[in-house]
């Protein structure tokens, strides 16, 4: 099976074809930018010191270690939580022009408006997977925001086959993890209702 | 003890590497299987390389199960928070301690009350046990805890547990462990069911209800298919694990804590000539 790689600058027409749990593989320059550089940009209106124009960002605090020669080593960097930036995402993809998000865990309706809005996708790296991660970052080659402190900074990663990626909304709005989440949450209430009999421990 | 709290973030615990192989060739969905061996390739990688396995190694937690009459019972707390330091300048861990209200990282690693500890003391024994845990932000997010009215019962204590993990869990890092507290209030149950998560996976609670409870909820959940990462397939958890304590009448405190799938924790028990054995990880030696 051939790998599928994007390569920023991204453009549009390269995302059309892509659908929620394909898997896809990065290589180019890709920058952690997390809660607070959000709500910096967003709700302070301070403008970000990355221009992220056909960029990618990730929803990652990596552990970083400051080499001898001054340089910036990648340690281990997984993604965080998602969800956390769902509150400014949409604003977040009109303001930058960023292409393409990797967190983990799915993203709500504003990220989808966003991604439909301003051709963008949400993808999946898979969680906890943080020295493989690390090890497809080249290189660190530039830090900004470092008063944020180690996880919040934006360290801008150069990588080669940055991946797994699980599409997980794509261009049209479709959202793969609330449609797992309605399949999860469809088949609750039946077995609740049969465990429930049998925990009426109260007589 | 700074070589074990840098250790427990590097490997994880026999119990859950066990599981974790047992879940992934019992897989059957190909993404989901794609999942799980990045998962086995990233811990090998950890192994080798000397580093962390998630970036996110937590806020320090121990939870210390001290005899009254450990030699250095007055200077554990110290001896903790040098280890912290010492072990996130030399592994090096994440720096996740957030001073609240002056919202600045405090660049150590520690903070106000910060390492976590949590103190259980036992009168007769000269040792003490000390389990170390990093909980990433990721799985700490779901935590709930609230209180049920008698009527309720452990019905609703059922639906409390699958809203919490169909809701929440999903983003946790799947599968999870997840820890239940039942108990008066909203503190004790929430005590009891991150205590839950020191458990062993496959460990069952020693009143039979309440282990039966253990095995039905871990089946439910299994049922969702939530598999790795929430992206579906064969099972949602590696385990469920209650803790209980005796309840006020009127009330039913109710709690979930949940563990990600790297669950970091370790336990050591040193004795009172300062003699260690590790318990969690089998045959390693600091």
């Amino acid at each position: 099976m051939n790998k599928k790689i994007l390569t920023t600058p991204i453009k549009d027409e390269d995302l059309e074809d892509l659908n929620v749990g394909d898997v896809v593989y990065l290589t180019g320059h890709i920058v952690t930018c997390r809660d607070v550089a959000h709500r910096r940009l967003i709700e302070l209106k301070r403008e970000l010191p990355v221009d992220l124009r056909g960029g990618a960002i990730f929803h990652a605090g990596p552990i970083v270690r400051k080499k001898e020669d001054g340089k910036f080593e990648m340690v281990s960097i997984g993604p965080t939580t998602s969800m956390r930036m769902e509150k400014f995402e949409r604003e977040f993809i009109r303001e930058t022009g960023v292409k393409l998000i990797v967190g983990k865990g799915g993203m709500g309706p504003e990220t989808e408006a966003g991604c439909k809005e301003y051709k963008a996708v949400h993808a999946i790296f898979p969680g906890g997977c943080a020295v493989l991660a690390a090890t497809q970052v080249e290189e660190i080659e530039n830090a900004e925001w470092q008063d944020l402190g180690m996880p919040e900074t934006l360290w801008v990663n150069r990588v080669r086959e940055f991946g797994p990626l699980i599409i997980s909304i794509d261009t049209k709005g479709k959202n793969l993890i609330e449609q797992n989440k309605a399949q999860f949450n469809a088949k609750k209430g039946a077995i609740v209702d049969r465990i429930s009999s049998q925990v009426r421990f109260i007589k | 003890m700074a070589k074990f709290t840098a250790y427990i973030g590097k490997h994880l615990p026999t119990d859950v590497e066990a599981k974790l192989k047992e879940l992934r060739s019992r897989e059957t969905q190909p993404l989901a299987k794609a999942i799980y061996t990045s998962m086995a390739e990233n811990q090998d990688a950890a192994n080798k390389l000397d580093r962390p396995s998630c970036q996110d190694t937590g806020v320090i937690q121990y939870f210390i199960t001290a005899g009254a009459r450990f030699p250095l019972l007055g200077e554990l707390e110290g001896v903790l928070r040098n280890a912290t330091l010492e072990a996130t300048r030399n592994s090096p861990l994440r720096h996740n301690a957030v001073e609240t209200f002056v919202e600045k990282n405090t660049g150590t690693n520690t903070g106000t009350k910060v390492p976590w500890l949590d103190w259980e003391i036992v009168p007769d024994d000269d040792g003490v046990t000390i389990d170390v845990y990093m909980a990433g932000g990721g799985c700490t997010l779901p935590g709930r805890a609230t209180v049920l009215m008698p009527g309720q019962g452990y019905e609703g204590v059922t639906e409390f547990v699958f809203d919490v993990i169909t809701s929440r869990g999903v983003n946790a890092c799947p599968p999870l462990l997840v820890g239940v507290g039942v108990s008066t209030a909203v503190e004790t149950a929430a005590r009891l069911s991150k205590k839950a998560l020191m458990r062993p996976i496959g460990s069952h609670h020693p009143d039979p209800s309440a282990a039966r409870m253990e095995t039905l909820l871990e089946e439910g959940l299994n049922e969702l298919g939530i598999g790795p990462q929430g992206l579906t397939g064969n099972a949602s958890v590696m385990g469920v694990n209650i803790e209980s304590s005796a309840r006020h009448p009127s009330t039913i405190g109710v709690a979930v804590s949940t563990g990600c799938w790297a669950h970091r924790r370790g336990r050591i028990r040193i004795g009172a000539d300062l003699a260690y054995e590790i318990v969690s990880h089998q045959g390693v030696v600091l």
